[in-house]
């Protein structure tokens, strides 16, 4: 049943992307987002296209992988499009009947948005299925590192979310349990209205949530017992390096950026309205 | 030194009504005087309840005495500035394979211990290497905790212990939650590390038939030490082990049987061999 | 109320990475009044099967028949089903929920549009058949012991009154006393009703002397299906393929290879100490003349 669910969608292979420092790749995700609300012309998103298409083929990850992705979205990408499309005023007019009026700008901007998000998604998705999700705390813990002259907690922040991922699997198995176990004595978890959905979830959201809070103990002690205290004095079994390779994919991921930046503003290139 | 040392050690918690508020004291542990040299493979008994799980996490600082004393190598487990050697010296694994797991990686929740400890990164890695091995694990390094058996999880625990090289290792009931062929694979394993590594184990079970190999048994009941000897010595008394709400192997109540019945068969028989040869002696 | 199963087979995450054949081809019938043990070690398909007992994971093939009617039919009433087939699954003191034991044991019953009234009388009852005493009725069912929680949670399945009762470990993680007041208590419970019991375990020592009839799986598949003695005497298979014979029954084998004159089928300690003196009384005997 709930066992379906996908998470930590981790793609493994042994492509360069793969063996990138995680830093590396977060960065250059970021910057790559940005990088696409930056572009005013069509050159900006060929770019984008390229360099996307690029780095998937490094990755060694099969394209439907990237491109399942997109399916949660797939409503909201709709609902930008057709709104961009619609409801933006400005430049001539292409299309009207009735209510709907398709202007210039409407069309330049939902398909623009629509490359935007797509890119998002498929550029992120790049990110996670190339990198364990132990890997992007530590990058994360690592990155935030300057946060902790400001008190921010960032080991602690960063052991969380370590601890949330290994348990996710563990805490989604166990509801499947209690739901078998409640749906055996007689409980209806399908029918009614949404009251009454919600209260027949009371039976397997008590038995969850206190057994959630015993592993939180068990986990607590069982860290205690191995000297753990805190973020000070610990070393790092996998320390986070940068090697010759994370440098050469910073700089190509930094021509990348300026290359597209420069030629997606100021270069006058159009195609039709584009 | 004795390894582990208590004086009249006593543990108490609150009892509380069902507003919250306390009632009374509950005595887990009651006056226990306890010695436990270093190399010793000892086996503490008693049925759930007994106190013998609180007893144990008082080896590790877990918990401390609320009157008494606990030493461990020496250090007395409420001095606050010892607290991480004395964590150190003794490891400690628990009943729950999946709730003592930290890491998201095999080879990551073996370095958890050492990271902690502040041991510099090419000895984590040795030390790593040395205890998945110690434990048979090697080949799952790279594996998630969550596809693993309840056996294999529980040497990856063992694991997480012996790499932070301890002088002792505490296990709590670490068969309890598994099946026999889990339970034949975590004590094999303890087995192989208590003959290499030559460190001192205490067992905690409710399994009689893991403590045959034990040098020293003790039972608990009711937070006291009630009896206290070699397996052997344990084992010939089986009515008061039931008394204790304990079991013992079928070989050894058969024995007990067949003596009550009048046959002359030694006492304390604990392997299926020694009655065997000893029904064949009476032929 | 008999379970038949025909050609029934199982497979996980069908079409997946993670694709498993978890049971396949079981043939096998239970009949009404049986008390039967499935073992096998983890993985073996042992909980796939029961849950296949009251529906609650579909067979991928095959057909399964509850008192002759195919449960896969449509129109079937599978909640009919569930109320005739109590599953008390592995640690079920994990599924206690309610503000006292007895609102607790009393779910089961409501879901089956019980008035308040009839609840409450068969929640008493099965708290009783589970020997749970009066005083704990009341308390908040987290504040129970370990054994105590695992009797109130399997008197929530008893409350519904089914006509067939399926354990999974149900002594799992408890001491040996405890084990032995919950087995015993599940004997006694088969002898006073008709109810159909079936017993899941890994451990042969504990069910041998109990059921009627045991059920090895290993791979998914049935490995025996037979008497306690005659599974027994297949031990060596048996440790091939991880499980154990009672160690009575290994200690009669070598008797009978070293030539002593006993049988090899005792599998309880009683069984094994009469065979024991008959043989060496009737050695001595043989001497004597």
């Amino acid at each position: 049943m709930i066992r379906d669910i996908t998470i930590g969608q981790y793609y493994p292979s042994d492509s360069r992307i793969h063996k990138l420092d995680p830093r590396v790749k977060i960065v250059s995700t970021l910057l790559y987002l940005i990088s696409l609300f930056t572009f005013k012309s069509i050159i900006g998103y060929a770019l984008a296209t390229l360099f996307l298409f690029f780095c998937v083929r490094m990755s060694k990850v099969p394209f439907k992988f990237i491109v399942k992705g997109l399916k949660p979205i797939i409503i909201l990408l709709m609902i930008t499009v057709v709104f961009n499309l619609f409801l933006t005023p400005g430049g001539k007019l292409l299309f009207h009947a009735g209510v709907f009026k398709i202007t210039e700008q409407g069309l330049r901007t939902a398909v623009y948005m629509g490359i935007r998000l797509i890119y998002l998604i498929m550029g992120s998705s790049l990110m996670t299925l190339t990198t364990t999700p132990n890997q992007l705390t530590d990058g994360i813990e690592r990155l935030l590192r300057p946060l902790n002259r400001l008190n921010v907690p960032v080991h602690e922040i960063a052991m969380m979310m370590s601890i949330a991922l290994r348990f996710i699997p563990i805490l989604l198995e166990e509801t499947d349990k209690i739901m078998k176990a409640q749906i055996a004595r007689g409980a209806d978890l399908e029918s009614g209205n949404i009251i009454q959905k919600a209260k027949a979830m009371v039976p397997i959201l008590v038995p969850l949530f206190v057994s959630a809070f015993r592993r939180a103990n068990d986990l607590a002690m069982a860290m205690e017992a191995r000297c753990y205290r805190g973020g000070e004095g610990r070393t790092k079994m996998k320390p986070l390096v940068y090697r010759s390779s994370d440098r050469i994919a910073y700089g190509i991921v930094l021509a990348y950026v300026i290359t597209a930046f420069v030629a997606g503003r100021y270069i006058p290139f159009k195609i039709w309205i584009f | 030194m004795s390894m582990i040392k208590t004086k009249k050690l006593i543990f108490e918690y609150e009892k509380r009504d069902e507003e919250g508020k306390v009632i009374g004291m509950n005595r887990a542990v009651d006056e226990v005087d306890l010695k436990i040299e270093p190399g010793q493979f000892i086996a503490i008994l008693g049925h759930n309840g007994s106190g013998k799980s609180t007893l144990a996490k008082h080896m590790n600082a877990i918990l401390v005495p609320t009157e008494g004393t606990m030493w461990v190598d020496g250090k007395d487990t409420r001095q606050e500035e010892t607290l991480w050697d004395v964590r150190q010296s003794a490891g400690m694994v628990f009943q729950n394979p999946d709730n003592q797991i930290i890491g998201t990686v095999v080879e990551e929740d073996v370095g958890f211990g050492p990271e902690n400890l502040g041991i510099p990164t090419d000895e984590i890695w040795e030390r790593v290497e040395a205890s998945l091995k110690a434990v048979g694990m090697i080949e799952y390094r790279k594996s998630s905790p969550n596809k693993l058996s309840g056996g294999q999880k529980q040497r990856v625990a063992i694991a997480g212990v012996v790499a932070m090289r301890p002088k002792c290792i505490v296990l709590d009931e670490p068969t309890a939650m598994l099946d026999p062929n889990g339970r034949k694979e975590v004590l094999r394993t303890v087995e192989e590390l208590r003959r290499r590594e030559k460190v001192t184990v205490i067992l905690i079970t409710h399994y009689m038939e893991e403590v045959i190999d034990a040098d020293q048994v003790f039972v608990m009941d009711h937070g006291h030490i009630v009896m206290q000897g070699t397996p052997r010595e344990i084992f010939s008394q089986v009515e008061l082990l039931k008394k204790y709400r304990l079991d013992v192997p079928q070989v050894t109540i058969l024995a007990d049987e067949l003596k009550r019945r009048g046959l002359d068969i030694p006492s304390g028989i604990l392997r299926k061999e020694e009655l065997v040869e000893a029904l064949c002696q009476l032929n | 109320m008999s379970i038949k199963l025909e050609h029934v087979n199982y497979i996980y995450s069908e079409g997946t990475a993670y694709e498993k054949h978890a049971l396949k081809d079981i043939c096998l019938e239970i009949p009404h009044g049986q008390f039967v043990g499935i073992i096998g070690h983890t993985g073996s398909g042992k909980s796939t099967l029961i849950q296949h007992f009251n529906g609650l994971i579909k067979a991928t093939d095959g057909v399964l028949y509850y008192n002759g009617e195919n449960i896969y039919a449509d129109g079937y009433k599978m909640k009919e089903l569930r109320n005739q087939v109590g599953l008390v699954f592995q640690y079920p003191e994990h599924q206690l929920f309610e503000v006292d034991v007895m609102k607790d044991v009393c779910f089961g019953p409501k879901n089956q549009g019980l008035s308040d009234e009839e609840c409450e009388v068969r929640a008493r009852e099965a708290l009783q058949l589970v020997g749970l005493k009066e005083k704990y009725y009341d308390r908040s069912p987290f504040d129970l012991s370990g054994g105590q929680k695992r009797r109130a949670a399997i008197a929530g399945v008893l409350a519904m009154r089914p006509k067939v009762l399926v354990l999974d470990e149900p002594t799992a993680g408890l001491d040996p006393k405890g084990r032995d007041e919950i087995l015993d208590q599940i004997a006694y419970l088969h002898k006073q009703s008709d109810m159909t019991v079936i017993l899941v375990s890994h451990s042969m020592e504990d069910i041998a002397k109990y059921v009627d009839r045991i059920i090895v799986m290993n791979q998914g598949q049935v490995m025996y299906d037979d008497i306690p003695k005659r599974v027994f005497s297949h031990y060596k298979e048996l440790e091939r393929v991880g499980l154990a014979a009672p160690q009575v029954t290994y200690i009669m084998h070598e008797l009978k290879e070293k030539g002593l004159a006993v049988s090899a089928e005792a599998t309880t300690v009683e069984e094994a100490a009469d065979e024991i003196m008959k043989a060496l009384s009737g050695g001595k005997g043989e001497r004597d003349k």
